[in-house]
């Protein structure tokens, strides 16, 4: 009789050794979403505490690369720009960019970093990297402010054509599939290396490289001209479509939705596959990080 | 319907020893291979009792074996042990920052830990963000901490402070902060381990007097890891005791504590030369064992009306050392109860060698505790070797533990709980004066 009643007991929670592979409570993330919140605005107020200039970093950083980049691949290489200013189009790469950069390298360290409150609190481990995505989602959304003030200043200044219209529309559409690829990578790459940290050396200049191979300061167009071989091996790169496509909306009004499909598809294999890799490892890795 | 909140079956936790490199991958490899074939992992097999001192054949140990117990509702579960018993680790699991290897753990409410005070403080933040950041990280939703929120600071006592970064705070008052919103997490069940370590007396009790409301007031369920025994004596109703990874030991907390101070020490009435560790050691005298005597036998444990006799034997290396033996005894708690030496203005008796330059060889000194003098507990004695200056003295803690019973024989009218320290048995009488 006893057996019966305690069979019928209900518990709220049970911890076994092994769940399965798709266990992803999303409910319990949704949960969290005020600890979310507070993350996001955590690293968004501490980020520049104790500086004089404050916010002000999250321009000058864009600005000062724009100019270099301006400088090295406009004036001294002379690279053309498919007709678009070359100011906005080395500016519009790099805070594109930056912004996949950034969820990337810090998504892959979301283990290691936050190692010491992992060990000693529960809360659902994927708030962590959904917070840090948001957190520069928002840091993104004030360089892009930058990006439409200088495009502003040089249509006024310069007198040039600037484009305004719908293909605006699509910013969000990039910058979700850039936030969904940068936290997929970051969390296949986060759960790999809590074990075995190979992978983050290798991150750490691989980005690097990776940002020469993602048409940051160049057009596609421009290598296709060059060669049809390197070009090819470029389009693998999904970031580098999803760049110069947000290059060409802002800039131009030009979408392009077919170059989207393969990001797209990318995307959801990288996400899915993180999911099942950091659920997997979110539950044991305070016994190998 | 049973009011039972955790049940703990069969829980076991098997850690790897040593650095993780190229050579677990070369494990790695063969876990994934048996269990392609549908095998049991090779290495469960193995692993050996996690006794840290002694070095195991094995590179795994089992950090839990089989560890069952359940908690019902309301109970303020005490959970005591030496370093590496394992405490931790059940801590771990049972706040699920890790998983078990073995066994499972079903909880009925909500669970929140305290396993650190101020997990995920930033040191930049004011010390209202830190309130809602550090509250979210412990469960709480925006809208609990906001209705508890001039309840904690007025807890922690900073209202002034309350827009400062906490980087600015002393530690005292970061501690009282984050203990605050721990303090007022809205779970059925909460986990706490070691956290009153801090803070001055008057917050450790009121952060005591916090948990004790916890548990009678509010009906929830506490589990408390701690060193402090007269903080687990007075919130615990019951206590497990762990020892290299099992429970060893389950029931009264008073109980269990004397249990796990006989347990860990020397228990044998007698500690010979080669067993002593020294705190400090002597250019001119060593131990060559430290007893106790009862009715002419070597034992530790003795009844209240029992005279007991404390052997000390040593050897002088040094010719013409004057030296005096003295005994210190301690209750479980490490405060010292007595000291008594063979000084002679001292000593009852007059000891032909005390103050005397002694010759090189061996001595025994004798102390002679009285009978109903000592309570029903248990003591633990200290011995020292202190030569005249005072310096190059020979000290050995912890040498023994004494255990006495009660024999009932001061117990014929009264039989509630003694208290104090010593029972003694002194003179009394009355006279009528009107």
């Amino acid at each position: 009789m006893e057996e019966l009643l305690n069979k019928n007991e209900h518990w709220d929670l049970e911890l076994k050794p092994r769940t399965s592979l798709l266990d992803i409570n999303l409910k319990e993330v949704w949960q969290y979403r005020d600890l979310m919140v507070l993350f996001v605005k955590r690293d968004f107020v501490a980020k520049y505490k104790q500086t004089v200039l404050g916010p002000v970093w999250h321009f000058i950083q864009p600005i000062l690369t724009t100019l270099i980049s301006f400088m090295l691949f406009n004036v001294v290489a002379n690279i053309p720009t498919d007709g678009m200013d070359s100011i906005l189009f080395q500016m519009s790469g790099i805070i594109i960019w930056n912004y996949f950069s950034t969820c990337l390298t810090n998504c892959s360290n979301v283990f290691v970093t936050n190692a010491s409150i992992f060990g000693k609190v529960y809360f659902p481990r994927l708030v962590m990297p959904l917070s840090i995505v948001i957190s520069n989602i928002v840091q993104f959304g004030i360089q892009l402010l930058l990006l439409f003030c200088t495009m502003i200043f040089i249509g006024i200044y310069k007198g040039e054509q600037i484009y305004i219209g719908w293909a605006w529309l699509m910013i969000p559409v990039y910058v979700f599939i850039m936030a969904i690829t940068g936290l997929g990578l970051g969390i296949i790459f986060s759960s790999l290396t809590t074990k075995y940290r190979d992978l983050s050396v290798l991150l750490a200049f691989g980005i690097q490289l990776l940002m020469y191979a993602t048409a940051v300061n160049y057009p596609l167009s421009f290598i296709a001209k060059k060669s049809h071989k390197l070009y090819n091996i470029i389009k693998l790169n999904p970031i580098a479509s999803l760049v110069d496509g947000f290059r060409n909306a802002v800039l131009k009004g030009n979408v392009d939705f077919h170059s989207l499909v393969y990001p797209v598809i990318f995307m959801t294999v990288t996400f899915f596959i993180g999911m099942i890799l950091f659920n997997k490892v979110e539950k044991t890795f305070m016994d190998t990080v | 319907m049973s009011n039972t909140v955790i049940k703990v079956e069969n829980l076991s936790k098997q850690y790897r020893l040593g650095e993780i490199g190229t050579g677990s991958i070369t494990h790695d490899v063969n876990r994934w291979w048996s269990r392609v074939r549908g095998k049991e992992d090779p290495y469960l097999k193995i692993g050996d009792v996690n006794d840290r001192t002694v070095k195991g054949d094995s590179e795994y140990v089992w950090a839990l074996k089989d560890i069952n117990f359940e908690v019902k509702q309301g109970e303020v579960l005490g959970v005591i042990g030496r370093n590496g018993a394992g405490k931790s680790t059940l801590l771990k699991i049972l706040s699920r920052t890790t998983t078990p290897t073995i066994g499972s753990v079903k909880i009925k409410g909500r669970i929140a830990s305290l396993l650190e005070v101020g997990t995920g403080f930033h040191p930049d933040l004011s010390g209202r963000d830190n309130i809602f950041l550090n509250g979210a990280i412990l469960g709480m939703t925006k809208q609990e901490i906001k209705n508890k929120f001039d309840e904690i600071v007025d807890f922690a006592g900073i209202e002034r402070y309350i827009d400062t970064p906490v980087k600015r705070y002393s530690s005292g008052m970061y501690v009282r902060l984050a203990f605050g919103v721990a303090a007022h997490l809205e779970s059925e069940i909460l986990i706490i381990d070691e956290v009153l370590a801090v803070g001055d007396a008057e917050f450790q009790k009121k952060a005591l007097g916090k948990m004790q409301d916890a548990s009678t007031q509010e009906g929830r369920t506490v589990l408390f890891v701690s060193h402090n025994m007269a903080a687990l004596s007075t919130l615990c109703t019951t206590s497990i005791l762990m020892q290299y990874g099992q429970i060893v030991a389950q029931g009264n907390t008073r109980q269990i504590i004397d249990k796990y101070i006989s347990a860990g020490i020397h228990s044998e009435g007698e500690i010979l030369q080669d067993e002593i560790i020294y705190k400090e050691k002597s250019s001119k005298a060593f131990f060559n064992s430290i007893r106790v005597i009862c009715n002419n036998k070597i034992t530790n444990l003795v009844g209240i009306g029992d005279e007991v006799i404390i052997e000390l034997e040593y050897t002088i290396v040094v010719q013409d050392t004057i030296l005096n033996c003295s005994i210190h005894l301690l209750d479980n708690f490490g405060a010292c109860i007595f000291a008594t030496t063979n000084l002679a203005s001292a000593n009852l008796l007059v000891d032909d060698y005390s103050g005397k330059s002694l010759q090189m060889g061996r001595y025994k000194s004798h102390c002679k505790i009285p009978a109903n003098f000592l309570n029903d507990a248990n003591y633990v004695i200290n011995a020292f070797l202190v030569p005249k200056d005072n310096h190059d003295m020979a000290s050995v803690e912890n040498a023994l533990t004494l255990s006495v019973t009660e024999t009932g024989e001061m117990r014929k009218e009264y039989t509630g709980q003694w208290i104090g320290m010593l029972r003694p048995k002194f003179a009394w009488n009355t006279i009528f004066v009107g």
